[in-house]
């Protein structure tokens, strides 16, 4: 088990978000997180690498607990996170914003270097020392995957990477993704577009308001209209 | 000619250690937010340990090892300070930040005068740079002449800290997205300390480089880290070549300055800091701030008008106190009177600091003003005592009007750092102009009229005004304006779509804290019979600040307590301990540490657990009921 989150409940001040949530990624595979907006997924992505104040619950990354761990140290364990706002230096050009996520190699992960990730995304290799405040939002978001994977994470979370691309741009990606799995990487994906998470992922939970309501295989998940029209916006 | 390319050359020599302190506290701002008010001590820590370095190394490479050494010896004592304080208060809001390094300051400077004693010391003049070189017949010091090479040398190498080399990445990274940062796997402490440690280094290095030109001594600090804010202010606040052309502009204005206005020549520099902050309000090379953080008095329990019971309770406190003279000495008399004083001076902060959200670093400025404008009514046109009371403060009212007008236009830090700069042009004003002033000798004399000339009468005239002005700055703060105010104060975008003009708001506010101020100083003028610079000066300033923070930030009537318990406090501490700066600065960290609220917000706390029955509030009507939202 790469990755287990067991009765995790988080707060925002006084107000309870997650309640009892649980998942878990196997190493190797593309697990998505689907729900609607507001349901929790960021709030989940954020509690696992420790940025929510208030948080308890078991996290356990590769047989650790790292529910008491502050943020850099579980994401320098090789949990690599991908945020829902991007967070690009803009200050700094690509190549900067790359040199930022480095961290040293991590045996049992794929290991990346700035010539692979500008073969992963063409794009990028021909604005290395563009400022990241002068890129478009989909040249942005092949960005903070990259710069994410510059720490040869052996499992990322991405959250909503096709939120607001072209359809071009979001084809792509997913390619993009499905060389990382490839690569032997794990990954849990937020997604609300669900034709994009069926490109990618293996299995899928679903959240609604800050509860798992439903867990199975995408196939699984193909055959129930019901649960779909339920709990997705479509 | 030549004399004025000599006054170039001086000014661009001392711009080289201004520009080092200003780069520190820049680049100490962008990763941390934090605006460093000790770096004036740690330049000061500098120049005395290279003192005392240089004087036991000798030769050359004893003198120049000696400087490097003491700035290497300050980083660490700086890396301890960060390790040990600012990692407890980088959450905390802008003002304690300010307040727990500018407690600091102050236990420095005692602690500087305990080890290496009050005089000024000489130092030593750099082996091999000691003569001049011939310029046209005028002497340029050698020294300084490598001083000006020196600048752009650290100026280049800092350049290439921050584009060459990973930690320079990171820092840059971290200076616009630390929690970003994080989630990259950086460890954060260590980014911040070493940021701290290399900016403290800055300063020190600074300070050190000063004593082959000028004498060090206990004030150097105070007297840099205002020219560092009015550097910041000019250049823009993180900005490392911004810092660089301002300490350079800042040194030229000074040096010619002299020539121009040689009796104020900070005239000069206020100008063009006018100026500045008209056209590019974020300074030459700054940015705007993102959303500023979250001002004192957002996280209040809501503020509501005084309950019949507290009412009684006001009255009775007033009662008591009217009472004094039938009991108390004339010396009693004189500190009740001094304390009243002070509770106008405190409330009139709390009305700008807590209701309108503005923390100013210099409101002595208006207290001052009110002083000297009791003085020059009663000593030059020799109005009585009445009139001189009645129109003096208006000297306090005028310099609000003149510097709030700016001030407003700012917020946060920036506000803080401006309203100190104006407060320390006021004092310089004070302490150069001696044909009006008197300098440092003051006004005497400005005695009370004979139907107040007793203790027990004066002390009744202090507590009458004193009650007056708490009663009518309460009545403002649940009047319309007192609203409007609070509401820029909570959200200034959200106030100006309501149809708030918020800048006015603020200013109207300004301008009401400084009269109140400055009603305080003439009361005070009366009360010593004489009038210096320092009634305007830092140390006053700050002490308003405590006042209001010891009473608790957050809560209405906090300052009156605040200034009661600090005043009785600190009388009595001046008059037992040669240290008082060392103690007051330790409990000013300690406040900011351990005790936040403050002791009417911690009253508070115990009047809502139900601790305290006779407080207890009614349920509050709708009419009352009204939160910080
Ligand atoms: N910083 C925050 N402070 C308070 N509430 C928040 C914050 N971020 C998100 N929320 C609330 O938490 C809930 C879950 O949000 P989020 O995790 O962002 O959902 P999703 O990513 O699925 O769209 C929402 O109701 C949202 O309003
Ligand atoms: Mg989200």
């Amino acid at each position: 088990m790469k990755l287990s989150v067991s009765a995790l409940n988080s707060y925002y001040g006084p107000a309870h978000i997650l309640f009892d949530v649980g998942l878990e990624v196997d190493a190797g595979e593309v697990v998505a997180l689907l729900g609607r907006n507001g349901a929790g997924k960021s709030t989940t992505f954020r509690s696992i690498v420790g940025l929510v104040a208030r948080r308890d619950g078991q996290i356990v990354f590769e047989g650790t607990d790292v529910s008491k761990s502050p943020t850099h140290a579980i994401v320098r364990g090789g949990l690599g996170y991908v945020p829902e706002e991007r967070r690009i230096f803009t200050d700094l050009t690509v190549e900067e914003n790359l040199e930022v996520g480095r961290q040293p190699a991590r045996p049992g992960a794929p290991q990346w270097s700035k010539d692979k990730l500008f073969t992963l995304f063409p794009n990028l290799a021909e604005m290395r020392n563009r400022p990241g405040g002068r890129m478009s939002g989909g040249e942005q978001q092949m960005l903070t995957i990259a710069r994410t994977l510059m720490g040869n994470p052996s499992l990322v979370l991405l959250d909503e990477p096709s939120e607001g691309l072209s359809p071009k741009i979001v084809e792509q990606m997913a390619h993009a993704i499905l060389t990382m799995k490839k690569e032997g990487l794990s990954i849990l994906v937020s997604e609300q577009n669900l034709h994009f998470a069926r490109l990618i992922s293996d299995r899928t939970y679903i959240i609604e308001r800050g509860r798992i309501c439903y867990s199975g295989t995408m196939t699984e998940l193909e055959s129930r209209p019901d649960i779909r029209d339920a709990h997705l916006a479509v | 000619m030549s004399f004025y390319i000599v006054q170039f050359l001086t000014g661009l020599a001392s711009a080289a250690s201004l520009f080092l302190v200003a780069s520190g506290l820049s680049i100490i701002f962008g990763v941390t937010r934090i605006v460093n008010f000790a770096h004036g001590a740690f330049y000061m820590l500098g120049a005395y340990v290279a003192f005392t370095l240089t004087e036991r190394l000798s030769g050359t490479l004893g003198f120049w090892g000696g400087i490097v050494g003491a700035a290497l010896i300050v980083a660490l004592i700086g890396v301890i300070v960060e390790m040990v304080l600012l990692r407890r208060i980088y959450r905390s809001p802008e003002l304690f930040q300010l307040l727990a390094t500018f407690g600091l300051t102050l236990m420095v400077e005692d602690l500087v005068v305990l080890i290496w004693g009050p005089d000024d010391l000489l130092g030593r003049r750099a082996p091999g740079l000691r003569g001049a070189i011939d310029f046209f017949g005028q002497a340029v010091p050698t020294y300084d002449i490598l001083l000006i090479v020196l600048g752009p040398v650290v100026l280049g190498l800092l350049w290439l800290l921050f584009r060459r080399t990973r930690w320079g990445v990171l820092v840059r990274a971290a200076t616009q997205d630390r929690d970003m940062v994080a989630a990259l796997g950086v460890n954060q402490k260590w980014l911040f300390t070493s940021v701290f440690a290399l900016g403290v280094f800055l300063a020190a290095l600074g300070g050190a480089l000063q004593i082959p030109r000028d004498a060090v001594n206990h004030t150097m600090d105070l007297r840099i880290i205002v020219d560092v804010f009015v550097v910041v202010v000019i250049g823009g606040l993180g900005s490392i070549t911004g810092a660089f052309v301002a300490a350079v502009l800042v040194s030229e204005l000074n040096a010619f300055g002299i020539l121009i206005f040689p009796k104020i020549s900070i005239i000069l520099v206020f100008l063009v800091m006018a100026v500045v902050l008209v056209v590019r309000p974020w300074g030459l090379f700054g940015k705007p701030e993102a959303a500023a953080r979250q001002t004192p008095g957002l996280s209040v329990r809501p503020w509501r008008p005084l309950s019949s019971n507290e009412r009684l309770a006001f009255i009775g406190a007033l009662i008591i106190a009217a009472a004094l003279p039938l009991l108390g000495s004339n010396y009693a008399l004189i500190v009740g009177a001094e304390i009243a004083i002070f509770v106008i001076f405190a409330a009139s902060l709390h009305f700008l600091m807590s209701v309108g959200g503005l923390a100013s670093f210099g409101h002595a400025a208006y207290f001052g003003l009110g002083t000297y404008g009791v003085a020059f009514l009663a000593k030059f046109l020799g109005l009585p005592m009445i009139v001189c009371l009645l129109i003096g403060p208006l000297l306090g009212l005028l310099g609000a009007m003149l510097f709030g007008w700016f001030a407003v236009q700012l917020s946060g830090v920036y506000f803080a750092m401006l309203t100190l700069a104006f407060a320390q042009i006021v004092w310089s004003i004070a302490f150069q102009w001696v044909e009006v002033t008197g300098g440092d000798n003051g006004i005497l004399g400005v005695w009370p009229a004979a139907f107040v000339a007793t203790p027990a009468r004066f002390y009744w005239l202090a507590l009458f005004v004193t009650a007056l002005s708490v009663i009518v700055l309460r009545v403002l703060v649940f009047s319309p304006f007192g609203y409007s105010l609070r509401a820029t104060r909570d959200s200034a975008l959200r106030s100006e779509a309501i149809g708030l003009n918020s800048k006015r708001i603020q200013w109207t506010a300004f301008v009401i804290a400084g009269t109140f101020a400055g009603i305080a100083g003439a009361l005070f003028a009366y009360l010593k019979g004489s009038v210096f610079p320092d009634n305007a000066g830092i140390a006053l300033s700050v002490d308003s600040l405590v006042m209001v923070l010891l009473g608790g930030v957050e809560t209405v009537s906090g300052a009156v307590i605040g200034a009661i318990v600090y005043k009785a406090l600190s009388i009595w501490l001046v008059s037992y301990t040669e240290l008082s700066k060392l103690v007051l600065g330790g409990m000013i960290v300690l406040i900011v540490v351990a005790f936040p609220k403050g002791i009417a917000g911690t009253f508070g706390n115990l009047v809502d657990s139900g601790r305290l029955p006779f407080f207890k509030r009614a349920l509050p009507r709708a009419s009352q009921a009204e939160g910080a939202e």
